[in-house]
């Protein structure tokens, strides 16, 4: 008789653990062949909640922390992300019904996709900030620093490197995440935590939910402490309610396209001006 | 005279000394910090660090059982090694003098002072009379040494002369026989050059030791805030020909962390102040972790919380 | 016993396994000498024998110089720059896994206290390799333009004082501007560059894309003078980068050149004493004052020099000269008897010319070479010591009265690497980097370095920068310059 596999139980990341959704709830997600995968949690508006806490008190750490050790840390990403490519790889064939070799490119590319932004951690002010030249005897200079807490709702698919290619950015930015997971195509984001669990992110930089955008989108606009909101997975009428909600305190929300780019990074931050006199 | 008195010429001497850089002090004191003491020198080391123990119990929970314990402690910390020293000093309340000298006395620890906290610690926010009958009450039950707290109330919001006054008159109430240390609780005074005034202004006013904290804020003994105060010590003796003693108090839990301490003292203020009677620690859970390690030193084995006592 | 003695807590020499004889590294390699010559490289600090290196001559350099040029055109210029950063990052991992080895060979190799290869040299030299391979597939974004291109085989000569840490300096922006290299150590540091190259092995870097080529100056002389190199990067005295220079002047070769230095390190009278003291110990015996960029005049504002030398050589009383493998030692080996005999030589010149010569008591050890950590006062800025680059444990002091003569006083050098300002002031501080001619400025702090700052000098002290964007611009083409 062959083996019983071990099925994963898939819950919530927040705070660097793995609870279940404070409302009991899940939903079932089926793979391409619609056969029965998981019942991930299906997140409330109370684990929103618990998951901005967790950011915001993550935040301050993570944007004081030196530039290079968070580069080593994404870079670290990478490298654990290597050594699970397969589980990955599988996850995404049995979500996404595509090819093992479609799998397996998306799966490098969200890897190297994390190289990427690692290398930007520790230049991003060399190359967009400024020494200005003022008119008088004045030492000007423009740095970008960290937004503070930054929603993703992550797009359907690619499944993984979806979630990757907006979440990278907003920490290469020294900003802490709360990233809702495409409804539809969840489980590799859950997966992805275990990976970022294992990579010394510390606890509450990221956190990942898994439940209806619908449910949640207009809780995550109206929330006072979310400071940033990257809206890939909702439509664009999605978008304009939460726009509409999140003008209450200056949401900075933005759609990208798929490129990698260092706006994105700079997107989810300020841009902080000093001045200093010149003189004995 | 280094001032005159008046508050104008502490002030001016206060304002006058030079800055702190908090990056260029951190970075002395984590350099510092790499000294790695080994074999004899480490040997050297705990037990010079157990002889300044000033070991402590500040609970509202204490009682005269706990205090007697903690005497026993002192006098033998080990009871198995009669070769380990001492401690530096018992620090308790007030309430507790009485208690803790009788039971010294009755054990063979007469040469161990009683040191108690007074002036309404930790917070020093009762009135100078409260304050001057609080010292007055643990001197007559036996105090050898009182351990007072400045008002930072008044520090920080620059009424600098109060302070220095409130330190003076409790120095008067010890009189030469009773020792004075100054807590300067730098938790609280925040940045090196509070800690540099604040040091300075201490010594001015009488102390006999100058210490960091009250151990109830967080932070307390952190190696550069105790780095600062050794370099105004140095600095003060150089100035005024006498020797204030520094005493860390609060977060020293571990051997590394008192050794840490003694090499600051070492090539900070110098050789002279590695002696209880210029250098203390403030510290509980500190003598088991010296314990352990002398054990480890002797045997070569790591040793384990079982073969230490409580207290 | 009287008063707090460290005893000796030494590293363990373990963790290193240097060979009896290393070859050359060319082409992914090592390989003997054309001609099979060797030499060896000795421990400063007890004159032992280490191992017997390769000597490569003008065969040997033409081979590495072959194999960079066929690495670049096939494989290098070929790869996709994500890809090639990969490489870095494997190298920079790598380097931090085998730190402590690294470490402990290069204090063996240099002289220099354990400490510092431990906690300076070594996470430096990683951490540029990090740094630069987050570069690799970014050039666009350099400020040199939006489509740079590689310049094509660099050859790249390093000085002895920073062995592995220089060659990170050179290797690390080169390839991740897609040139490929072939470099020459030091003569009497050559052990960690060779550790380096089987970092490169187990990286899987492709072959020729990194050459290590021992020798000496005449080495060095035929791998600058190769004409299939594109650039020459080098760093070292100033009387051979000038060399250099002639000797490239008739040719397509583009250099960067990073040289001497006689650093002035002004104290204000509104410093932070004790920090400033600290500087100036940091300043002039880090790493036994063999620094390009070391504050070796100390310019203090006179109202306040009394306090600060009487700090100064208290606090130079608790400097410990001595084994480079205790992990309390402050100051280590003289790197050769040569650098040593140098040092006396300039520094005799302060006794004879009139300054005055302080050094607290040290016990020297009989084997090896050392020199007491040591200050002269009054000190003129006609002094042979006040203008020569000493490459030791040596101070020269001056005075200053005005911030204005501070200035012209430090700036009264035909170098100019760098400088250090103390003052509790900021506006003074930023009054003082904008008159000052250097190209490294250090306010309330000194000898720092991180791979993501520029690092270069003004005037004689040479051409170009190391790190950061700026360094990388060296190693691309320029848009504007034309080599005919």
């Amino acid at each position: 008789m062959s083996r019983i596999d071990v099925n994963k139980t898939y819950k919530l990341f927040i705070g660097g653990a793995f609870p279940r959704s404070e409302s009991g709830r899940v939903y079932e997600i089926k793979g391409a062949n619609k056969k029965f995968i998981a019942n991930p949690a299906l997140a409330s508006r109370k684990d929103l909640r618990d998951a901005v806490v967790a950011a915001k008190s993550a935040q301050a750490g993570w944007a004081n922390a030196t530039a290079f050790n968070r580069a080593q840390i994404l870079y670290r990403i990478a490298e654990i992300m290597e050594g699970r490519s397969e589980q990955f790889v599988d996850e995404i064939c049995a979500l996404e019904g595509i090819t093992t070799k479609a799998a397996k490119l998306q799966v490098e590319e969200a890897i190297d996709t994390w190289v990427w932004y690692s290398g930007w951690c520790d230049k991003l002010s060399s190359v967009t900030g400024s020494l200005n030249q003022v008119s008088g005897p004045f030492y000007n200079f423009t740095t970008p620093e960290p937004l503070g807490v930054v929603a993703i709702f992550a797009e359907n698919k690619p499944s993984l490197l979806g979630v990757v290619r907006t979440l990278a950015p907003v920490l290469a930015g020294g900003n802490s995440a709360v990233l809702i997971a495409s409804e539809n195509f969840p489980l590799p984001a859950i997966t992805l935590s275990e990976a970022l669990v294992t990579s010394d992110v510390p606890g509450g930089v990221v956190n990942i939910l898994t439940g209806k955008s619908a449910e949640l989108a207009p809780w995550v606009g109206s929330h006072m402490e979310i400071d940033g909101v990257d809206v890939a997975g909702l439509s664009k009428k999605q978008e304009e309610e939460l726009k509409l909600v999140g003008a209450d305190n200056l949401k900075r929300i933005f759609r990208f396209n798929s490129e990698n780019h260092p706006e994105r990074i700079l997107s989810f931050m300020e841009q902080k001006t000093v001045w200093h006199p010149i003189g004995i | 005279m280094i001032i005159d008195g008046s508050e104008a010429s502490l002030k001016k001497f206060l304002s006058d000394l030079p800055p702190v850089d908090q990056v260029g002090a951190e970075a002395r004191a984590a350099m510092l910090a790499t000294r790695s003491i080994k074999t004899s020198s480490k040997a050297w080391a705990i037990d010079m660090a157990i002889s300044m123990v000033d070991l402590t119990t500040l609970e509202g929970a204490d009682t005269p059982g706990k205090v007697k314990a903690l005497c026993a402690k002192a006098v033998r910390p080990d009871p198995t090694d009669l070769t380990v020293p001492s401690v530096g000093a018992i620090c308790v309340y007030n309430d507790m003098v009485k208690i803790a000298r009788n039971e010294l006395d009755a054990i063979g620890g007469t040469d161990i002072p009683v040191a108690a906290v007074a002036t309404a610690f930790p917070s020093g926010r009762a009135s100078r009379a409260v304050k001057e009958l609080d010292t007055k009450d643990a001197i007559n039950a036996g105090a050898n040494e009182i351990d007072m707290v400045i008002d930072r109330g008044a520090f920080l919001s620059g009424r600098l002369g109060e302070v220095f006054e409130e330190i003076r008159i409790i120095k008067e109430l010890c009189g030469n026989k009773v020792h004075l240390k100054v807590i300067l609780e730098t938790g609280e005074l925040v940045t090196y050059d509070n800690v540099r005034k604040a040091s300075y202004l201490a010594m001015l006013a009488g102390a006999d030791f100058i210490k960091t904290s009250t151990g109830k804020v967080a932070p307390a003994a952190t190696v550069p805030v105790v780095l600062v105060m050794l370099e105004a010590v140095r600095d003060y003796f150089a100035l005024s020909g006498t020797r204030i003693g520094v005493k860390p108090a609060g977060g020293i839990r571990t051997t590394k962390d008192a050794i840490k301490q003694l090499v600051l003292v070492n090539e900070t203020a110098g050789p002279d102040w590695l002696n209880p009677s210029l250098f203390r620690i403030g510290a509980s859970a500190l003598l088991n972790d010296l314990l352990m390690q002398r054990m480890k030193l002797r045997t070569g084995h790591y040793a384990s919380a079982n073969y230490v006592t409580m207290d | 016993m009287s008063g707090f003695e460290y005893a000796s807590a030494p590293e363990s020499k373990a963790i290193a396994n240097i060979a009896s004889s290393y070859g050359l590294f060319i082409n992914g390699k090592f390989v003997d000498p054309k001609k099979g010559k060797s030499f060896n490289t000795i421990n400063p600090a007890t004159e032992e024998l280490l191992s017997k290196i390769g000597y490569a001559d003008k065969l040997d350099i033409d081979l590495a110089v072959k194999s960079a040029r066929s690495a670049f055109t096939k494989v290098w210029s070929k790869m996709p720059a994500k890809e090639r950063g990969k490489y870095l990052y494997r190298i920079a991992r790598i380097m931090q896994e085998r730190a402590r080895e690294f470490a402990v060979v290069e204090t063996l190799d240099n002289g220099k206290p354990i400490r510092e290869s431990r906690d300076t040299d070594i996470p430096l030299a990683a951490a540029h390799f990090f740094y630069h391979a987050g570069w690799a597939d970014k050039l666009e974004y350099a400020g040199v333009g939006n489509k740079p291109k590689p310049v094509g085989v660099v050859g790249q000569i390093i000085p002895w004082n920073f062995p592995l840490l220089m060659l990170a300096w050179k290797i690390a922006p080169a390839l991740a501007a897609g040139n490929t290299v072939v470099l020459k150590p030091a003569e009497t540091t050559p052990l960690t560059a060779l550790l380096f190259a089987q970092v490169c092995q187990q990286a899987g870097l492709p072959e020729g894309v990194v050459n290590i080529v021992t020798g000496d100056g005449i080495t060095g002389a035929a791998l600058v003078n190769h004409p299939d190199i594109n650039k020459v990067a080098f760093t070292g005295s100033t009387e051979v980068g000038k060399a250099i220079a002639r000797s490239i002047s008739a040719t397509k070769k583009s250099a960067t050149l990073e040289l001497g230095g006689k650093a002035a390190n002004l104290v204000f009278d509104d410093a932070a004493i004790d920090e400033a003291v600290e500087g100036i110990v940091n300043g002039i015996f880090f790493n036994q004052g063999h620094v390009c960029c070391a504050g070796s005049r100390l310019l203090l504002q006179e109202n306040i020099a009394d306090e600060v030398l009487e700090k100064l050589k208290k606090r130079m009383s608790l400097i410990r000269v001595g084994d480079p493998m205790d992990k309390n030692t402050d100051l280590g080996a003289i790197n050769s008897k040569e650098q040593l005999n140098r040092i006396h030589e300039i520094s005799s010149t302060g006794d004879a010319e009139g300054a005055n010569r302080w050094s607290p008591e040290c016990k020297l050890p009989s084997k090896g070479f050392w020199y007491p950590p040591t200050i002269f006062t009054g000190v003129s800025q006609s002094h042979r010591i006040a203008r020569e680059e000493i490459f030791g444990p040596v101070l020269s002091v001056l005075t200053f009265r005005t911030p204005a003569e501070g200035i012209e006083k430090a700036n009264n050098t035909m170098y100019g690497l760098s400088a250090g300002i103390w003052s509790d002031k900021g506006s003074k501080v930023l009054w003082a980097a904008k008159q000052l001619k250097a190209g490294v400025i250090w306010s309330n702090t000194f000898n720092k370095f991180d791979p993501a700052s520029p690092f270069g000098g003004y005037k004689e002290s040479g051409w170009g920068r190391e790190g950061g964007r700026h360094g990388l611009a060296g190693y691309l083409t320029s848009d504007a310059k034309v080599s005919k």
